[in-house]
């Protein structure tokens, strides 16, 4: 009886010293990724890591097929996720008192200063890199099957990145925030510039409708704050990391990155040469690759090109995070994020100026509202979605401008895009628009012709005009898309460098009245 | 349940629907019902009742060094009051395109953040503004005015 009470007691003992051991195996079940195979289920094993294959084509590992975008945009995701919850510490999100949180933040918090810094230049970085990723996704035809649902999703993540930094502007309640969300809210007002031309705007007010809702109030106040706050540091978010989730889930299960079909030619037979297959003889391998289906690479035999994803893949991923790191930090230590003076409702700032990669949509709702700020974008953003479906084609998938017409196309259409948009630019600011010449113009006669839209159409002409010579869709769509991706550069420099108080130009900001 | 002559219904039959895949059916229906209409009703939240928005009715006196042609602001208001020999009118100073506040200069209006123009009278001269700025109801009672910025009265209107 004692003695079977004693060795329970030691039993007891004996595993609470083994627990944590224990704890690791349980969490671990696969040992210590030590050889390629235990690597390998690892990876599979693990919630955070099978989101990655476990073997890696050579070809998806190389600098020139992806250049890290889509990792710099997640680690710049990542970055901000951090920052903006410490800043959460301090922030309030109340008119006038969260502009002083500001000033708290600034200048009380330790290191307040430093976040914030941290917080704007990775947003920043995420909208660059969000963009060239998207950029790459379609230079490279990385778009077309299977692949055609996760550029969809793509598109989904890059409308919430800008509304997720155009929110952020918001929230420090100072003069840039305050006629950024006015002018916001306006432009979602803005198809009353279509309802009223056309006298329906009392049964039909569509844009009244979604200012209202945008801003809870018929005047940017504690409700609109509120809202935008509410967007920025919940919904917007929550939203992001269920696309991103769908959007690193689809790659893995539409096989990988997308590759040209001769890569293993191309990449030769480095895998075996440049790293050993398999460190030790496999025991079994059914429970990685028999029993699931569907797109799993096989571990086992390796005909393809492949490398253990750990740590091939782990190591560059790392090593991109780490670099995006680095870049927010010293942009960070370089330059402080603006704050201006606080929110005054009956002062607008001269010139008042969105956030960078918005200017150039402010550029275009200078001509007009409804057609720069819903329009054209409207537009633009359905145009992208539909690029996938349209362009079927084969051929250069996987291959920077692999398709029709190559890299003469684009630097052609790289001509015109500059060309056009600086030209309709220069012609409307030398000899004015419609008003200037007829005072009395219908507005509707102006949201249909303007600047913006002759752009657009120039851009769709040549485009259409490509698809007919090359007699192909893929080269239709490298063209438009080369084209706006031009034509929103251009728009966003001029309205960035060359416009000054009142929206004039000036070839400086030195040139300015009052400096 | 009446039978047809030569019709009759066997119990070998197959039914025309197997009458759990009805019942299945049915639920699937009302869950995804209850998920509509509850989708509704928050869809409702976002848009209070009433709105908090702050008075637009106020009442000013003129100085009366006031000029013919000078604008007279009213402290927190984005209104510019004129006077002339025909009498005194008011012009709303929120710019018809996007919603910034436009300056009062000699020769009219000009919008800060999109390059606006208007006359004297509001009417557009340049720029994206869709529509002339709007003149305000203004009541007089002695020397003071009231003015009621949610009320807008034909362009020339004077009292």
């Amino acid at each position: 009886m004692e003695k079977a009470e004693s060795s329970a007691l030691k039993e007891i003992w004996g595993n609470l010293l083994s627990s944590p051991r224990r704890i690791y195996e349980t969490a671990f079940r696969s040992g210590a990724p030590k050889t390629d195979r235990t690597r390998s289920s690892f990876v599979f094993g693990n919630v955070f890591l099978h989101l990655h294959s476990v073997r890696t084509h050579i070809w998806s590992l190389k600098w020139s097929t992806t250049m890290g975008l889509g990792i710099i945009s997640t680690a710049a995701f990542l970055i901000t996720l951090v920052t903006g919850i410490l800043l959460m510490f301090y922030y309030k999100p109340y008119p006038d008192v969260a502009y002083q949180s500001m000033k708290d933040i600034h200048f009380v918090v330790p290191t307040g200063r430093f976040i914030r810094n941290i917080h704007r230049w990775a947003a920043n970085v995420m909208v660059i890199a969000v963009i060239l990723h998207m950029a790459r996704t379609f230079f490279t035809a990385s778009y077309r099957k299977p692949r055609e649902f996760n550029w969809l999703i793509g598109w989904g993540l890059l409308v919430t990145t800008l509304a997720l930094s155009f929110t952020g502007y918001l929230l420090p309640w100072d003069q840039l925030a305050y006629w950024a969300i006015t002018i916001g809210a306006n432009i979602a007002q803005s198809p009353r510039e279509i309802t009223d031309a056309l006298g329906i705007t009392q049964y039909f007010d569509i844009g009244g409708l979604q200012r209202t809702i945008l801003l809870g109030s018929d005047e940017v106040g504690a409700e609109a704050l509120i809202r935008f706050y509410l967007l920025h540091v919940m919904i917007l978010p929550l939203i992001l990391v269920m696309l991103m989730a769908v959007h690193f889930w689809r790659i893995r299960k539409d096989g990988g990155i997308a590759r040209p079909d001769d890569a293993d030619e191309i990449v030769g037979n480095e895998a075996k040469t440049s790293y050993p297959v398999f460190t030790e003889q496999p025991e079994k391998t059914y429970h990685l690759a028999a029993i699931v289906k569907g797109r799993t690479p096989a571990v086992g035999s390796g005909p393809e090109n492949t490398l253990p994803s750990m740590p091939h893949l782990f190591y560059a991923e790392l090593g991109v995070l780490m670099l995006t790191t680095f870049i927010c930090l010293a942009l960070a230590l370089i330059s402080d994020a603006p704050l201006k003076e606080i929110a005054n409702p009956l002062v607008p700032e001269n010139p008042a100026k969105a956030p960078w990669y918005f200017l150039g949509l402010q550029e275009i709702v200078s001509f007009s509202a409804f057609t720069g700020g819903i329009g054209i974008p409207a537009l633009v953003w359905i145009g992208l979605g539909l690029i996938p479906f349209l362009d079927r084609e084969k051929t250069g998938t996987g291959r920077w401008l692999g398709g029709p017409g190559g890299w003469n196309l684009f630097i052609w259409s790289l001509l015109i895009g500059f060309g056009a948009s600086v030209g309709i630019e220069a012609f409307a600011i030398y000899f004015g628009w419609l008003r200037e010449w007829f005072p009395d113009v219908p507005q509707l006669a102006i949201t249909v012709i303007n600047p913006g839209t002759v752009l657009t159409a120039i851009y769709a002409a040549y485009s259409i005009y490509v698809v007919r010579k090359h007699g192909s869709t893929r080269a239709g769509a490298v063209a438009l898309f080369t084209c706006f991706l031009c034509g929103f550069v251009v728009l966003t420099v001029v309205g960035t460098y060359f416009r000054g108080p009142n929206w004039e130009f000036y070839w400086t900001p030195s040139d300015w009245p009052g400096h | 349940m009446t039978t047809k002559p030569g019709k009759e219904a066997s119990r070998f039959d197959p039914e025309p629907m197997p009458r759990r895949d009805f019942l299945g059916l049915a639920a699937l229906g009302s869950a995804a019902a209850a998920v509509i209409f509850s989708l509704f009703g928050m869809l409702r939240l976002p848009k209070a009742a009433v709105l908090t928005s702050p008075s637009k009715k106020f009442s000013v006196t003129l100085p009366d060094t006031l000029e013919e042609g000078e604008a007279f602001i009213p402290e927190g208001r984005s209104v510019a009051v004129f006077k002339d020999a025909e009498g005194v009118f008011a012009i709303s100073t929120i710019c018809t395109h996007l919603g910034c506040v436009v300056a009062s200069r000699p020769e009219g209006f000009e919008c800060p953040c999109h390059g606006s123009r208007f006359a004297g009278d509001g009417t557009v001269t340049k720029g994206p503004a869709p529509k002339a700025l709007p003149w305000l109801k203004v009541t007089a009672d002695g020397n003071r005015l009231q003015i009621d910025e949610n009320e807008e009265v034909p362009g020339g209107t004077k009292v």
